[in-house]
């Protein structure tokens, strides 16, 4: 009746085709999610009046609230679903996007890269960029990320919407303006406490919505080696079960790619690109306490990172096993058929009744809006203190610049909002766009990388090297999209499939961009020693945490992580 | 957190959020033991125990961090 009464209510709830139908107790479960995030955005504006608070949550955050954050503001929902969909595709392969993304780059965040930003005391990534390189490459970077935020979430609440509208029937335009409103609200109220709030609220929901399928789904198949024989009854094949033995050769793994690709082009470029150097993840970060919690921010997230698959792999790979029917590719979908992109709904339908499904699909809805959160409070900062403040107005009052990041946020969602839309009217734009952000990633974080632990690298080197990192990806992006045929050079090999390209792109383009920095710096002037101090390594005094115990240092836990990883390796081989 | 005008933890609200859940799932299950949902493994009720799971979760943090009570961050 509470059904019938909200549907006629709502003529925007509309029952079309759909994968899931939702019960009373579902949607109270979704009712209450949004009211959850209202109320946390109302309490929380009373503590965010300066723009340290409003910007950067007061850096007074806990290194486990700041870790699960970070984590958090990276795992949305899009990403659920689509490593959900990659691994039906590829097998476990999906699984280094977890692993090898996970470890390296998350612990050289935490253990090399991270006193700097946090000594410094810079408030975003282009203001350490502004400390180390000067203005020009500030702006550059600072303006494209601004961007490239706005384009991604709408990306990302396009993608919601889609995604409610083919599994739960929901009017576009209503998951659109509902959750847009929300965000809005609670981001623009409580800034980045808001949004670390509702991150960790994220990350409860998200494991305890999803862990069904993978326990359901074990005891189904009868564990592991019950689920790697039905996978091998089904595709006649154990490739999707090796995560590294089938690397040897292009044409020796479902995903087209060699272990040179997978390891220093993935582990080392791409996932360091992103780690180090995305202020999305990073502000969470910098929102610490001190500098050890700052430090064990991302150590904390990477371990939380590499048991991430038993929720996104291992439902895809139950999929593969237990579904009566094939998941085709969004270009084969015809009626009856379902997509990839379908595999982690349909699951959660297979094994959830009331109540439990409203608590998986309140997790998706948290993932796609703590993503939208995490991308307006971001660009707000950045728009605030690295446009605003430098370029157009200067030496304003504290509160001030609070008004301008409240309004920058409202700002945020409605660009998002009109990208959204955008984006429905032309849909292959969405690869574009998304290319887009990987274009900037590598050269970006050889960049930043080179500007801590190199002090020959100069101002007008910075500016030079990034934008040739940059302008390079285009190129590559750019000639095999015109012609299919130049996937070979890029990848070195005429087996490479398209996912070798973004890996290999992504490569060359960080050795453009390291390249280019180091021959520029060569003839032109560096920085004067005292202008480097907190910025780079030898004019940096590090705290000495030999006084404390082994528990306690980011080393130590540092080093645990690659012992994990070195383990889940062996197992999975 | 340690601010001295005593901001609620988000362990608080975590707590408050999936107590709400657990009652919810509970409730629920409880109303359709005797006719399961017509999912695969129903006869395990994945619901019932998904509600005591949350409710002991929940409550655990509700408690733990509720206001009044003094906490060390």
């Amino acid at each position: 009746m509470a059904l019938t009464s909200l549907t006629a209510a709502g003529i925007w709830l509309q029952s079309t085709n759909k994968l899931i139908s939702l019960s009373f107790s579902d949607l109270l479960i979704i009712i209450f999610y949004f009211a959850m995030m209202l109320g946390i955005g109302f309490y929380l504006k009373r503590y965010a009046n300066t723009s340290n608070d409003f910007f950067l949550a007061g850096r007074e955050m806990s290194a486990w609230v700041a870790g699960l954050s970070f984590l958090s503001a990276n795992l949305g929902a899009l990403e659920l679903m689509g490593w959900a969909a990659a691994t039906y595709q590829y097998g476990i392969l999906a699984a280094h996007f977890y692993w090898i993304a996970a470890f390296p780059s998350m612990v050289f965040l935490g253990l090399v890269m991270m006193p700097f930003y946090y000594i410094s005391k810079t408030h975003s990534v282009p203001g350490y960029l502004q400390l180390r390189y000067g203005e020009a490459t500030r702006a550059l970077s600072g303006i494209s990320f601004a961007f490239m935020t706005i384009l991604m979430s709408g990306i990302n609440m396009y993608a919601m919407a889609l995604v409610m509208k083919v599994v739960l029937g929901w009017n576009i335009h209503f998951s659109i303006w509902i959750s847009s409103l929300t965000v809005a609200i609670y981001v623009s109220l409580g800034g980045l406490f808001s949004a670390i709030f509702n991150e960790v609220l994220q990350f409860f929901l998200i494991w305890l919505g999803a862990l069904v399928v993978p326990v359901l789904g074990m005891i189904e198949v009868g564990g592991w080696s019950g689920l790697v024989a039905r996978i091998q009854e089904r595709v006649h094949s154990d490739d999707y079960v090796h995560l590294w033995s089938t690397l040897g050769s292009f044409s020796g793994n479902p995903m087209g790619v060699h272990w040179t690709g997978v390891v220093f082009g993935l582990g080392g470029v791409i996932a360091c690109g992103y780690w180090t150097t995305d202020f999305l993840v990073v502000q969470r970060a910098m929102a610490a306490k001190d500098l050890r919690s700052a430090q064990l921010t991302p150590i904390i997230a990477s371990y939380f990172k590499m048991i991430i698959p038993l929720i996104v792999i291992l439902p895809g790979l139950l999929a593969l096993a237990v579904l009566p029917y094939r998941l085709v590719p969004e270009s084969a979908i015809h009626p009856g058929l379902h997509s990839y992109n379908e595999v982690l709904p349909l699951m959660l339908a297979r094994y959830c009744g009331p109540g439990l499904l409203g608590l998986g699909v309140t997790a998706l809805i948290a993932g796609f809006m703590s993503g939208m959160a995490g991308n307006v409070s971001a660009f707000a900062t950045v728009w605030t203190y690295d446009i605003y403040q430098p370029y157009i107005r200067k030496s304003e009052s504290d509160a001030h610049y609070v008004r301008v990041g409240r309004w920058c946020t409202i700002l945020g969602v409605i660009l998002s909002i009109a990208t959204a839309y955008f984006v429905t009217q032309f849909k292959s734009i969405m690869d574009y766009m998304q290319a887009l952000v990987s274009f900037f990633i590598a050269p970006l974080f050889g960049t930043v990388i080179l500007g801590m632990v190199w002090r020959r690298a100069t101002p007008k080197a910075g500016f030079w090297g990034l934008l040739a990192g940059t302008v390079s990806s285009i190129a590559m992006y750019a000639l095999v999209k015109a012609n299919p045929a130049y996937l070979r050079v890029i990848a070195l090999s005429p087996n490479a499939k398209d996912m070798a390209e973004n890996l290999y792109r992504a490569l060359w383009s960080w050795l453009i961009c390291v390249l280019v920095t180091v021959i520029v710096s060569l003839f032109t002037t560096p920085k004067h020693a005292d202008q480097l101090t907190g910025l780079v390594y030898g004019f940096t005094t590090f705290p000495n945490d030999r006084d404390l115990p082994l528990y306690k240092r980011p080393l130590f836990w540092g080093a645990g992580v690659a012992v994990f990883f070195a383990i889940l390796q062996w197992i999975f081989w | 957190m340690s601010r001295e005008h005593h901001m609620l933890p988000v362990w608080f609200f975590v707590g408050v959020l999936l107590t709400i859940y657990g009652i919810i799932l509970l409730i629920t299950a409880i109303t359709e033991f005797s006719h399961p949902p017509a999912v695969v493994l129903a006869q395990y009720h994945p619901g019932f125990w998904g509600g005591i799971l949350l409710l002991l979760i929940g409550g655990f943090y509700t408690l733990r961090f509720r206001p009044g009570r003094r906490r060390k961050e």
